[in-house]
């Protein structure tokens, strides 16, 4: 097992820098605006313009600024320097790290609690209306686009301006945790539901179908043959299998998540990883975009290693 | 009074291509410490009915009819809650594939000591767990509170069924029944398993009912064999009688069409020409009468019944001909002449008017 | 018209060279431990060193149980994968390792039925593709109408209707699909045909079915045939000689009247002893031989001779140490064993064996 985690790793630092090459690479080619003259400020002199270009490294060869950015990256987990306004993109991006880590757990305690059990109840009642309905209900969900459904809910729910019923907190309100517990979590449970939405929809139906497919398997049949209680056949032997691939899709999830939930947190107004790489691409503020690229591949990479690891105790038929 | 009678069973299912009629009428004894062989190929009903004796068939689209007597207990009246107590209690059941039919995630150990809590609900972990570790021993499994610890992965195939045999027999059931126990081993396992099952019967003193396509394992186990095809029971007899005195063309055709090691090596397999029937639309009159080389007009009309064979109450045949008919049949079939060649003689043996009174009674019966 | 091979050959044609000749074949898969590098820390010796020949228009039976390595033999005759090391020789043409044009060319020679008729057909071709699909591959019968109906014949010879053309495998039965195989297999009119367990997941009745096909097609098309299968009844009815194989070697290799009647291994003693007679008296005398224990693994097999940590007759000092050779016993059998079985112990265990041969 041990040997295992150390290749992964290996591959994993390898993974990290063929991104980052390629993050590098991308922008390099692209057109976009000249970092140089957005620092330079209006009406540039180009003699200015020159200087900020040598001061940046901007004037040396594509492969010397790659590899002072992966030098600096490895030696002092130095992101670089946003363009836009100059401060560390590690400051920037680590900042920003608390509020996307809040979203992204609420949102999954949130969509576990709702759609494994109703995946679980769909199987159990295969064929009958409950079943049809709530995977009706999941195609509905999963269709609607989150930032429509960020909206409506705000039109509907928001205590400013909400329609329907005034009980949530308006976007723009999140505080940090440590600041003011009670704020901080009225402040994202909308957010959670919105954000919720179309992954509790996609694993009740992969919690159906995996459970659905389970229940038809050998052991199931000599669990009821032992005797024992239904409940206890459902659960015991059925869920417990069935639910380990979802453990698996699980870890990608929230892995990507982590890279920021780019369209909740525009529309809710959280002060994210996503709403900052949103903000730096319009902007062509390279480093910090890289620096989130990098951020959400990390997480990405790490949650895939815990999940796999995990896999290992669930199912012991697995062995690395 | 018999542990387990099953009369006029019938189980149908209602699918979206018609009515399965899986089991359609089955009637059959296994007496305490008896073993009961059932022969048949896929689609007989073998499987179903067993399984609807434990009540694992019952769901929305099934419609069981008949009875099933345990004890004398009624099982079709019982109620989920009775059955449950039944199962892996006084009735065990193991099955075909023992890798896919134990759960892979749980160590076997635990899977035993769940089945003897399940039912002894004053059992502690502990005791349970030392329960199943002697049931494994019992069964011939080497190092047992080692392997208790282990998943059944880990096991060998062989292994694997001897500890579903310890599980299944872990609460002392009055019967047991095995699906198709031995299909998946290789035969020197086979060999230990049936011994295994052979050994036990006596020691926990169980009925046993073996279900099985292969012959040659009913006729080294069994007492009473029962053959089925297309969901009902063709012929019933002591192991010895049918395969040295069978009397329904099925029986005969199995018996023709499988290679052995006793016979002459260059003899022709004699295979049973066309399918087993669809379930869904079965042949009017006898369901084997599209196969039978023997078939007359009156088996496409009339369904035969479950019959005693002649003399012997314990043999039952469910066949429209004749009992001396079919005695000659088999007479020249053993000696060695085609079902093709049989048939010839036996027409002629009936236009030559030997029996008028057998005649008439296949004509019209 | 159906095309003959020269002549349908006889059943076991001792003049002539034989068609296939393997000697001291071995397959290991190795088993690697590593963070970057792999390195090889054991193997698994499917295949460890065997030899046997089949002549022109025999049938061969090759059986033994699950480890034995009986699949991975068919395979490296196959040439599906290719051997550790050893020699492979088809139609006088060393084959061990044939690659590219060569091995295409001699796919045309040599085709397998496999033992799984609900999974060894591609469910979404319909069943004319598929018997077709050699022809595709070799380019032969090109014309559109010609293969239609070169397909058509060969489904006519297996006793598929030839209007079926256009099904697809899930609209036929266990032996319908079986025959499909056996068509596939046929479409080169090959000279040597595998068949990995053939009809061990039929039943009873079309077993019967599909053994009385193969035989005929061998005798009309003199076809060779070597037949896998576990189940030893079948086996003797079908074929001329039988190898028997433990633990990737093979122990027993005799003309199926010499090893039913006298099986000289232990092991093939063991397995006939235990294959259940389809008649209760013949039971009730069995002696039965009921081997203890489960098969080695094969990554560590036992020294010297594979089966003395089973055999009844394993004697220590010589078993354990000295490797016994495939050499003939009483009574023409090949062995490979110190202390074979004497016809007292063969009467004791095996009932049928009075009557076999």
């Amino acid at each position: 097992m041990l040997v295992y985690i150390v290749r992964r790793l290996l591959w994993s630092a390898l993974l990290l820098f063929v991104i980052s090459f390629l993050v590098f690479f991308i922008f390099y080619l692209l057109p976009s605006a000249d970092p140089a003259l957005l620092r330079a400020g209006r009406n540039p002199d180009p003699d200015l313009v020159a200087e900020i270009n040598r001061q940046l490294g901007l004037d040396k060869p594509f492969y010397v600024q790659f590899w002072r950015y992966i030098e600096a990256l490895v030696t002092d987990f130095d992101f670089g320097t946003s363009y836009q306004n100059n401060v560390p993109v590690r400051d920037e991006i680590f900042d920003r790290i608390p509020a996307t880590m809040s979203l992204a757990f609420g949102a999954a305690v949130v969509w576990l609690l709702i759609g494994i059990p109703i995946g679980i109840l769909s199987a159990v009642k295969r064929g009958t209306f409950v079943e049809r309905m709530f995977m009706g209900a999941a195609l509905v969900a999963i269709s609607a686009p989150v930032y429509w459904l960020g909206l409506v809910s705000i039109y509907l729910f928001s205590n400013d301006i909400g329609v329907a019923a005034r009980i949530f907190q308006p976007p723009g309100s999140y505080v940090p945790l440590w600041e003011d517990p009670s704020m901080w979590l009225r402040s994202l449970i909308l957010p959670w539901f919105v954000l919720a939405t179309a992954f509790a929809a996609i694993y009740a139906r992969f919690m159906r179908s995996n459970l659905v497919d389970v229940l038809d398997e050998d052991y199931i049949r000599t669990a009821r043959a032992k005797g024992l209680s239904e409940r206890r056949v459902v659960f015991r032997h059925g869920v417990r299998s069935a639910v380990t691939p979802i453990v698996t899709i699980f870890g990608l999830d929230l892995g990507i998540l982590f890279g920021g939930a780019i369209l909740t947190e525009t529309v809710f107004n959280i002060p994210g990883i996503g709403r900052t790489a949103f903000e730096a691409i319009q902007k062509s503020d390279l480093p910090i975009v890289q620096g989130t690229v990098l951020i959400g591949a990390m997480a990405i990479i790490a949650f895939n290693l815990i999940v796999d690891i995990l896999y290992a105790f669930i199912d012991p038929r697995v062995r690395y | 009074m018999p542990l387990l009678e099953i009369k006029d069973l019938r189980v149908h299912f209602a699918t979206e291509d018609g009515l399965v009629k899986a089991v359609d009428g089955v009637s059959y004894e296994v007496e305490r410490g008896q073993t009961l062989g059932i022969v048949g190929e896929s689609g007989s009903g073998k499987s179903v009915s067993s399984l609807t004796v434990m009540g694992l068939t019952r769901a929305p689209n099934a419609h069981i009819s008949g009875q099933i007597l345990f004890d004398g207990q009624d099982l079709l009246m019982a109620s989920d809650d009775e059955l449950r107590r039944i199962r892996g209690n006084d009735i065990a059941m193991i099955f075909q594939d023992p890798l896919s039919s134990l759960h892979p995630f749980y160590k076997v150990g635990k899977q035993i000591a769940e089945a003897v809590r399940t039912h002894n609900h004053d059992v502690s972990k502990a005791q349970a767990w030392d329960r199943a570790v002697e049931m494994l021993g019992l069964v011939g499994i080497p190092e047992p509170r080692k392997r208790a610890d282990a998943y059944p992965h880990e096991f060998s195939g062989g292994m694997r069924q001897r500890a579903m045999i310890a599980m299944a027999l872990s609460n002392n059931p009055k019967l047991l029944i095995a699906d198709e126990p031995t299909t998946a081993l290789d035969v020197t396992v086979q060999a230990q398993i049936l011994e295994l099952i052979d050994r036990l019967q006596s020691e926990f003193d169980a009925a046993v009912v073996i279900i099985t396509h292969d012959l040659g394992v009913v006729a080294e186990t069994a007492d009473d064999i029962a053959v089925m095809y297309a969901g009902r029971i063709v012929e019933k007899a002591r192991a010895d009688t049918i395969f040295h005195g069978p009397e329904h063309p099925y029986t005969w055709g199995l018996l023709g069409s499988i290679p052995r090691l006793d016979t002459a090596r260059d003899e022709e397999l004699v295979p049973i020409p066309g399918r087993p029937p669809s379930l869904i639309n079965l042949p009017t009159g006898c369901s084997f009468h599209p196969r039978c080389p023997y078939v007359r007009d009156a088996h496409r009309r009339v369904e035969p019944e479950l019959a005693p064979a002649g003399d012997d109450p314990s043999h039952r045949v469910a066949c429209l001909l004749d009992h001396r008919t079919r005695q000659s049949v088999w007479a020249d079939l053993r000696s060695g002449r085609t079902p093709e060649e049989a048939r010839r003689l036996e027409v002629d043996r009936r236009d030559a008017g030997l029996d008028p009174a057998v005649a008439r009674a296949e004509d019209g019966a | 018209m159906t095309e003959a091979a020269a002549g349908a050959a006889p059943r076991a044609d001792r003049a002539t060279e034989p068609l296939l000749e393997v000697r001291d074949l071995v397959k290991h898969f190795p088993i690697t431990k590593g963070v970057i590098l792999n390195r090889s820390v054991g193997a698994v010796q499917a295949v460890d060193g065997i030899s046997f020949e089949v002549r022109p228009g025999e049938t061969l039976g090759i059986v033994g149980e699950s480890g034995c390595g009986k699949s991975t033999t068919a395979r490296l005759v196959m040439r599906l994968m290719a051997p550790t090391s050893g020699s492979i020789r088809f139609d006088g043409r060393e084959i061990a390792g044939a690659r590219g044009a060569d091995l295409k060319e001699l796919r045309r020679q040599m085709q397998m039925i496999f033992q799984d008729p609900y999974s060894s057909l591609n469910p979404r071709k319909t069943i004319g593709t598929i018997i077709g699909e050699p022809y595709a591959i070799h380019g032969l019968h090109p014309e559109p109408g010609r293969r239609k109906r070169a397909v058509q014949e060969i489904m006519d010879i297996v006793g598929l209707n030839p209007e079926h053309f256009n099904r697809y495998p899930h609209e036929f039965s266990g032996g319908q699909r079986q025959r499909i195989g056996v068509a596939r297999a046929l479409a080169l009119r090959p000279k040597l045909i595998i068949a990995d367990e053939p009809v061990s997941a039929l039943d009873v009745s079309i077993q019967a079915q599909i053994l009385n096909l193969l035989r005929d097609l061998q005798t009309e098309f003199g076809i060779t045939l070597v037949f896998i299968a576990h189940d030893l009844s079948v086996v003797r009815h079908m074929c001329d000689r039988i190898a028997v194989m433990y633990l990737g070697k093979i122990v027993e290799l005799a003309s199926s009247e010499e090893l039913y009647a006298h099986p000289r291994h232990p092991y093939t003693g063991a397995l006939l002893s235990a294959v259940p007679v389809a008649d209760p008296r013949l039971a009730a005398q069995k002696k039965r031989q009921i081997l203890a224990g489960d098969v080695p693994s094969p990554t560590n097999p036992p020294p010297a001779c594979r089966f003395h940590t089973r055999c009844p007759k394993a004697v220590a000092g010589h078993c354990d140490t000295d490797e016994p050779l495939l050499d003939p016993k009483d009574g023409g059998n090949l062995a490979a064993c110190h202390y074979p079985l004497t016809d007292a112990e063969v009467a004791e265990r095996v009932p049928t064996a009075r009557v076999a041969g």
